[in-house]
C-alpha cells in the first residue's frame, strides 16, 4: 500500500501511531514491509493456502466469533446430501463436467432448494428462500451444515502444509494467526487491504472469497475498523465498474442481457432478480436506466426499449477481444487512457491483434506505445513485421488531463468526489466527455434519415446534454450528466424533480436514473459529490465530504455492527444501533438496513422482496440476508476456495491430485503466441511476479514522459536475491535477460536481500521481481514485463494471471532483431513446448 | 544560550526561527518531497541514472536536488530485514560556513533564520561549495551559480509551509518554529525509547554541536554515517579566527626575528 497508495497510507501510519499492528504479506520486502511490524514473505500464487491455514487455525482453536457466525452467516444451513467437497473428490467439487470444464451447481444448493439464476456481477439469487424454509442447525453440529463442511474443507491446511506450500515458517505463520485472532471479536476488529496481488490469478476471486470467509468467521464484516478493502489501480476504477466500461454489466451491476437466455424484459427480470432482498427490485432499476438511455422512446409497450440493449453471446472480455482482432472479426478499437501493449498480459499479442484492425483510435497525453507500435514496436525492430504491410489506420487524439475537465472520481470506499477544471487544456486536447458526445452527435447526424430499424438504438438515445461554450468548443456540462445518473421523476407537467434515493425508483416509466446505486448523489439538485466540509467540523465518519453510494452510507452491512438485539457488540465498536424509543436504526452512519425494521422482526412466511428481510439479516444484498461462508451460487469455480497451483508452477499441488483450478480459463495458442510452460520445467525453474513502484503509474503514460518522475526510477530493472544472482551469475547494476515461452526481455539487475530465498516443499525457490511500467516510448524507456506473461484467466471475472509465472533468467542484454525470436524459439524447443502444453485439466 | 541567528544577523524583532524536523521513522520513501520541491522551485531534472543504490537514484543533495531520499537496506541481528528511508535537506545551520565565505553577499540570513542564495548576485566563485561540511550546496552545470534549498522562502513570506512539508503524506517532514520542533522531537524520541526502539536518536538538534545546531534536524534510527551524514559536522570557518591568530603570531614572530637580526651588534 505504501508503494501504490502513499497518500492513503498516511491513515495506516496514523493507526500505527495509535498502536495498530501492521502485518504485510508479500513475496518481496517493499516499502510497506519497511513500516510493518511483521513481514511475511511467501511464494507468489499461494495465498489461498496461507489464508486457508488461518481459517483452519481459527476453527480448530475456537477463535471465531460464534454469536456473529450463528446469527449472521449461513454457517448453520444444511446442504444437500449429494454435495461433494474437494476433500472427497481429490480436488474437484461435485457437478464437474471434465469435457466442458464447468460446474453444474445443483448439488451445491441448500437442502430442499431449486436451481439458482445466472448472474452478472450482482448479488446472486436463490429462488424461493424465505426464513423458515431453509433447514438450519443453530448448534453447528449437523454433519452437513456449512460450518462442519467448512471445517472439513480446511482441515488439512495445517501450519506444516502452509510451510511446505507457501514457504512460511510455522513460528511466523502462527504469530500472524494469533495477532489476527486476538485483535478480533467484540472489542477489536481487524482489516485486510489487498490489491491485484490477490486478484491477478486464475483463482483470483477465490482469494477474495478466502479472506471473506476468514473475516466473516472473525466477525469483522460490517464493523468499524474491519472489512476487506480493495486498493484500486487508479483514481476511478471503482467508478469504471459502477458506471461500467465492462462488457458484462450495466450501470449499478445489473447484468448485461444474454442473447439466448433473455428474449425480453420479463424473461430477464425473472432470471436475474432475486425473490428476497434489494435485488428483488431489479425491474425499477432497469426500467429507470432504460428511460435514461432512451427517454420518451422507451414506453411500457416496447419493453422500454429493452431490445435495444446489446446482448452477450459469451465472454467478450479484453483478451477475447484481442483474439477476435487476430481472427479478423473485431475491426476497430478505441483506446482511451489505456496502453495495452505495456499494461496488458502478453504484450506481443496486443500488438499482433491491433495489426489486424481496420482502424484504431488512441486518446492519450503522449504517443504511448499502443499508438506507435506499427512504426517502431518490437516486431518492427525485429523485422518480423513491416510498417508498410500493416493496414491499420491509426488515429491519435490528444486527451485533456483530470485538472482540465469537470468530472468525478469514485474510490474504493465508494466515495464520489467531484473535481472542477482548473486550467484550460492546450490546443486540441479534449475530455472524453467532449469526444464521445460529439462523436455520437456526428454519427446520429449521419444516420438521421435512415429508415433501417438497426439504427433506432442510436437514433432513439437521449443525447441532449447542454454544452458550455466558453472553451473547448462546446464542452458538455458534466453536471448535467451527473443529474441524469442521479435521476429524476418526470412530473405530470413535464418537470424533472431530482430523486434522493433508489427507493423512489418505479417500473412504470415515471422515473429516470442512470445508475440506481448512485441515486442521491445529486439529491435536491445539489452536487453532493462536491461537498468538502472539513473533518474538524463533522463527525469521525465525515458524511459531508463527498457522497458515498448507496445513500451516502459509508460502511456496508453495518447492521452487523450490532448484535441480534440491535445493541452494539461493544461500546468501543459502536457504529449503528436500534433505538427502541423511536423505533428506528440510528448511529454514526446511515444504517444499511430498513430504517424501521426491528431487530426481532420475523418476516411472515411467503414474503418476498424487501419484506422478506428479517431483523437479523444484515447482509441485505444476499438473497437469504446472511453472509455466505459457503457460496451456493454466483461463482464458476467452486462454493469454497481451494488451493490450486498457478497455471505455471515449479511445484506439485501438495493438497490434491488436481494440480490447477480445473475451471480456469485458458486462451488459445493463437498461432504459437500464447504458449504455456510445462509444470515443472527445468528450462523455466524460477517464479516471476510483477508489481508497481511508487514512482511510476501503471503502463507509464502518466509518468514515463515526466522528467521529475522518470529520474526517480529511470530504468526497467529486476529484483533478485544474492543467492539467485550467484546461481545465474547476475551482476548488480548489470543486465539480465528474462525469458518465457512468450517473449524475452532485458532489465537492469538490482541484487537485494529484500527478495527472499524461500524453502518450499523441501527445496530452495528463487523468485524474480519485475516492475511492469516500462515500454520503449517516452523519456524513461525499457522492456515491458507483460511481454513475458501468458493469457490464462480467472473464469469469473476474466482477469489475467500475471502475479505468478515461471521463467528463466540469464546475464546480459537480450538479442536484437530476429535473434530475439530465435532465442524464444530455442527455449520452447528445449522445454518441449507444443500448442497442447499446459492445457491439461 | 546562543543568540538566534536572525537577531545575530541584525534583524530587529524577527519572527521565530523556522525550520524542519524530519522524523525518518515514519518516512515511507515515496519521494513526494523530491518532486514537490522541484515543481515549486523549478529545479531541473538532473539525469536518468540507475544507481543500484537500493531505490535511491537521486544519490545526494546538489544544485539540482534539494531534497534527497536515502534508502538503506540492512539485515538485523535477529535476521529480519530493515529498510531505512530518510529525506535529507540543507541544514540551514546556525553557524553556516557557506554564508561565512560568500564574498558577494549573495548568501544571506533571512528573518526566519534560514540561509538563502540570491541567484541574481551569485557570481559563481564556488567558495561556498567546499565550505559546507554536509556537501549540500553545489554549482549548477551550464549555469555556474550556486544553488540549494531556500526553505521555500517565498512560501514562508506568505505564511505557507515549504512544498516538501506540504506534500509529505505521513508528516515525516514537519515544519514550524524550531523551538517547538525541538520540544516535539525530544518527546518523540522518549516515546520511541519507551516503545522499545532504543536506537532512535536526534541529529542536528543540539545547539552545542559543531554548527551551533541545525535549522533542519532529524530523528534517525541508526548512526549518521549509515545515512551518509557526517557524524560530527563542524562549521569549516570555526577555526578561522584561531588560524589567523596563529598566522598573526607567526607573522609577528617573523618580523620580530627580522628586526632582531638587524639589531645585533656589528662585529
Amino acid at each position: 500500500m505504501a508503494e501504490c497508495h502513499p497518500v492513503g497510507f498516511q491513515w495506516v501510519m496514523e493507526a500505527k501511531a495509535r498502536g495498530a499492528v501492521l502485518i504485510n504479506v508479500d513475496p518481496r520486502f517493499n516499502r510497506t514491509s519497511a513500516l510493518a511490524d511483521v513481514h511475511v514473505p511467501l511464494r507468489a500464487g499461494t495465498d489461498i493456502a496461507f489464508l486457508g491455514g488461518i481459517i483452519n487455525y481459527v476453527l480448530a482453536n475456537d477463535r471465531y466469533f460464534r454469536e456473529y457466525v450463528v446469527a449472521y452467516t449461513n454457517a448453520p444451513v444444511i446442504l444437500r446430501e449429494d454435495f461433494r467437497d474437494t476433500e472427497d473428490l481429490d480436488g474437484v467439487f461435485s457437478g464437474f463436467d471434465p469435457q466442458k470444464r464447468t460446474y453444474d451447481t445443483a448439488t451445491w444448493q441448500y437442502q430442499g432448494e431449486g436451481s439458482p439464476p445466472t448472474t452478472g456481477s450482482g448479488g446472486p439469487g436463490i429462488k424461493g428462500i424465505t426464513t423458515g424454509e431453509v433447514e438450519r442447525d443453530e448448534t453447528l453440529q449437523h454433519e452437513r451444515c456449512v460450518f462442519q463442511v467448512l471445517k472439513r474443507h480446511f482441515a488439512r491446511y495445517t501450519p506444516e502444509m502452509v510451510e511446505q506450500t507457501c514457504g512460511v515458517p510455522p513460528e511466523k505463520f502462527l504469530r500472524v494467526c494469533d495477532l489476527i485472532a486476538a485483535n478480533s471479536g467484540r472489542e477489536r476488529t481487524t482489516a485486510f487491504c489487498y490489491a491485484v496481488g490477490w486478484t491477478q490469478h486464475t483463482v483470483g476471486v477465490q482469494y477474495i472469497r478466502t479472506a471473506s470467509i476468514l473475516q466473516t468467521l472473525l466477525g469483522n464484516i460490517g464493523r468499524p475498523g474491519g472489512g476487506i478493502l480493495a486498493l484500486r489501480g487508479h483514481a476511478s476504477i471503482q467508478g469504471s465498474t459502477d458506471i461500467p466500461t465492462l462488457f458484462n454489466i450495466l450501470p449499478g451491476y445489473i447484468p448485461m442481457p444474454n442473447a439466448t437466455q433473455h428474449p425480453d424484459l420479463d424473461a430477464f427480470i425473472k432470471a436475474e432478480s432475486a425473490e428476497k432482498g434489494f435485488w428483488a427490485n431489479m425491474r425499477p432499476y432497469l426500467v429507470s436506466l432504460l428511460k435514461a438511455y432512451y427517454g420518451d422512446a422507451a414506453t411500457a409497450d416496447n419493453d422500454f426499449c429493452f431490445d435495444y440493449l446489446p446482448r452477450l453471446t459469451g465472454s467478450h472480455s479484453t483478451y477475447e477481444t484481442v483474439l477476435a482482432q487476430m481472427a479478423g472479426t473485431c475491426r476497430g478499437y478505441f483506446l482511451m487512457g489505456e496502453n495495452p501493449t505495456v499494461g496488458s498480459a502478453n504484450a506481443r499479442m496486443q500488438r499482433l491483434g491491433m495489426a489486424q484492425l481496420d482502424w484504431l483510435v488512441v486518446r492519450d497525453f503522449s504517443l504511448i506505445e499502443s499508438a506507435t507500435w506499427w512504426q517502431d514496436g518490437p516486431e518492427i525492430e525485429s523485422g518480423e513485421n513491416r510498417s508498410e504491410d500493416i493496414a491499420t489506420e491509426v488515429f491519435f487524439l490528444p486527451a485533456a488531463a483530470h485538472t482540465e475537465k469537470d468530472g468525478s472520481f469514485t474510490n474504493t470506499q465508494r466515495l464520489l468526489q467531484w473535481h472542477h477544471a482548473a486550467v484550460e487544456p492546450k490546443d486540441d486536447a479534449r475530455s472524453e466527455l467532449w469526444f464521445l458526445y460529439h462523436l455520437g452527435r456526428r454519427i446520429r447526424e449521419k444516420l438521421a434519415r435512415s429508415t433501417d430499424p438497426m439504427d433506432r438504438p442510436v437514433l432513439d438515445l437521449t443525447w441532449d446534454y447542454p454544452t458550455k461554450g466558453h472553451w473547448n468548443e462546446a464542452e458538455p456540462d458534466a453536471e448535467a450528466v451527473l443529474a441524469e445518473i442521479n435521476g429524476w421523476r418526470t412530473e405530470a407537467d413535464g418537470r424533472h424533480t431530482p430523486l434522493s434515493s433508489f427507493g423512489e425508483l418505479t417500473d412504470d416509466g415515471s422515473t429516470t436514473c442512470g445508475c440506481w446505486i448512485y441515486c442521491g448523489c445529486r439529491a435536491g439538485g445539489v452536487n453532493q459529490a462536491a461537498r468538502r466540509t472539513p473533518g474538524a467540523q463533522q463527525s469521525w465518519v465525515a458524511p459531508e465530504w463527498g457522497w458515498a453510494w448507496p445513500a451516502n452510507r459509508r460502511m456496508l452491512y453495518n447492521r452487523a455492527s450490532a448484535d441480534p438485539d440491535g445493541v452494539p457488540w461493544s461500546e468501543r465498536k459502536a457504529y449503528v444501533w436500534w433505538d427502541p424509543d423511536h423505533h428506528k436504526w440510528t448511529g454514526h452512519d446511515v444504517a444499511d438496513f430498513i430504517a424501521d425494521r426491528a431487530p426481532d422482526h420475523q418476516p411472515p412466511p411467503g414474503s418476498t422482496g424487501i419484506d422478506a428481510i428479517g431483523g437479523q439479516d444484515p447482509f441485505i444484498m444476499q438473497s437469504d440476508g446472511k453472509a455466505w461462508l459457503f457460496a451456493p451460487s454466483g461463482l464458476a469455480d467452486g462454493p469454497l476456495p481451494t488451493h490450486y497451483e498457478p497455471q505455471e508452477s515449479p511445484f506439485p499441488n501438495l493438497l490434491h491430485r488436481q494440480q490447477r483450478s480445473p475451471g480456469r480459463e485458458l486462451m488459445p495458442s493463437a498461432g504459437g503466441n500464447n504458449l504455456y510452460h510445462p509444470n515443472p520445467s527445468a528450462v523455466f525453474p524460477y517464479v516471476a511476479t510483477t508489481y508497481r513502484l511508487t514512482e511510476h503509474h501503471t503502463a507509464g503514460g502518466m509518468s514515463r514522459w515526466l522528467p521529475y518522475l522518470s529520474e526517480l526510477q529511470p530504468e526497467m530493472f529486476c529484483e533478485v536475491s544474492p543467492a539467485l544472482a550467484a546461481e545465474r551469475r547476475l551482476a548488480h547494476r548489470g543486465w539480465a535477460t528474462i525469458v518465457t515461452a512468450r517473449n524475452a526481455i532485458e532489465a537492469r539487475v538490482l541484487v537485494t536481500e529484500r527478495m527472499p530465498t524461500l524453502t518450499v516443499n523441501g527445496r530452495v525457490l528463487h523468485q524474480i521481481g519485475l516492475p511492469y511500467h516500462w515500454g520503449p516510448n517516452g523519456y524513461s524507456t525499457g522492456d515491458a514485463a507483460n511481454e513475458l506473461a501468458h493469457l490464462s484467466l480467472d473464469p469469473n471475472v476474466h482477469i489475467q494471471e500475471v502475479k505468478a509465472l515461471t521463467c528463466d533468467i540469464r546475464p546480459g542484454r537480450r538479442p536484437r532483431g530476429p535473434s530475439r525470436l530465435r532465442l524464444v524459439e530455442d527455449y520452447r524447443r528445449r522445454a518441449g513446448i507444443t500448442d497442447d502444453t499446459g492445457r491439461e485439466l | 544560550m546562543t543568540t538566534d541567528p536572525a537577531t545575530a544577523a541584525g534583524y530587529q524583532d524577527p519572527p521565530p526561527r523556522m525550520g524542519f524536523f524530519t522524523d525518518t521513522s515514519v518516512c515511507i520513501g515515496c519521494k513526494a518531497c523530491e518532486v514537490a520541491c522541484k515543481e515549486w522551485n523549478g529545479v531541473p531534472e538532473d539525469g536518468l541514472v540507475f544507481t543500484g543504490m537500493s531505490y535511491d537514484n537521486t544519490q545526494g543533495l546538489s544544485a539540482d536536488s534539494w531534497r534527497h531520499v536515502a534508502f538503506i537496506e540492512q539485515r538485523r541481528p535477529a535476521g529480519e530485514m530493515r529498510w531505512l528511508m530518510a529525506s535529507d535537506v540543507c541544514k540551514h545551520c546556525t553557524h553556516a560556513a557557506c554564508l561565512d565565505v560568500c564574498p558577494t553577499g549573495s548568501l544571506f540570513r533571512t528573518e526566519f533564520g534560514t540561509v538563502v542564495v540570491q541567484e541574481d548576485i551569485c557570481n559563481g566563485c564556488g567558495y561556498c561549495i567546499p565550505a559546507c561540511p554536509f556537501g549540500v550546496i553545489d554549482q549548477r552545470k551550464g549555469d555556474g551559480r550556486a544553488w540549494k534549498c531556500t526553505l521555500c522562502y517565498d512560501r514562508l513570506a506568505v505564511g505557507m509551509e515549504p512544498a516538501c512539508a506540504k506534500a509529505c503524506p505521513t508528516d515525516s517532514i514537519q515544519f514550524g518554529a524550531l523551538d517547538e520542533l525541538r520540544a516535539r522531537a525530544a518527546q518523540r524520541v522518549a516515546a520511541m525509547h519507551d516503545a522499545g526502539v532504543p536506537e532512535a536518536r536526534l541529529y542536528g538538534h543540539d545547539p552545542d554541536d559543531g554548527v551551533g545546531g541545525a535549522g533542519a534536524f532529524f530523528l534517525l534510527l541508526d548512526e549518521p554515517e549509515v545515512y551518509g551524514l557526517p557524524p560530527d559536522p563542524v562549521v569549516t570557518t570555526r577555526d578561522l579566527k584561531a588560524i589567523w591568530g596563529k598566522v598573526g603570531l607567526g607573522a609577528v614572530t617573523l618580523v620580530a626575528a627580522g628586526i632582531a637580526s638587524f639589531l645585533r651588534p656589528r662585529h
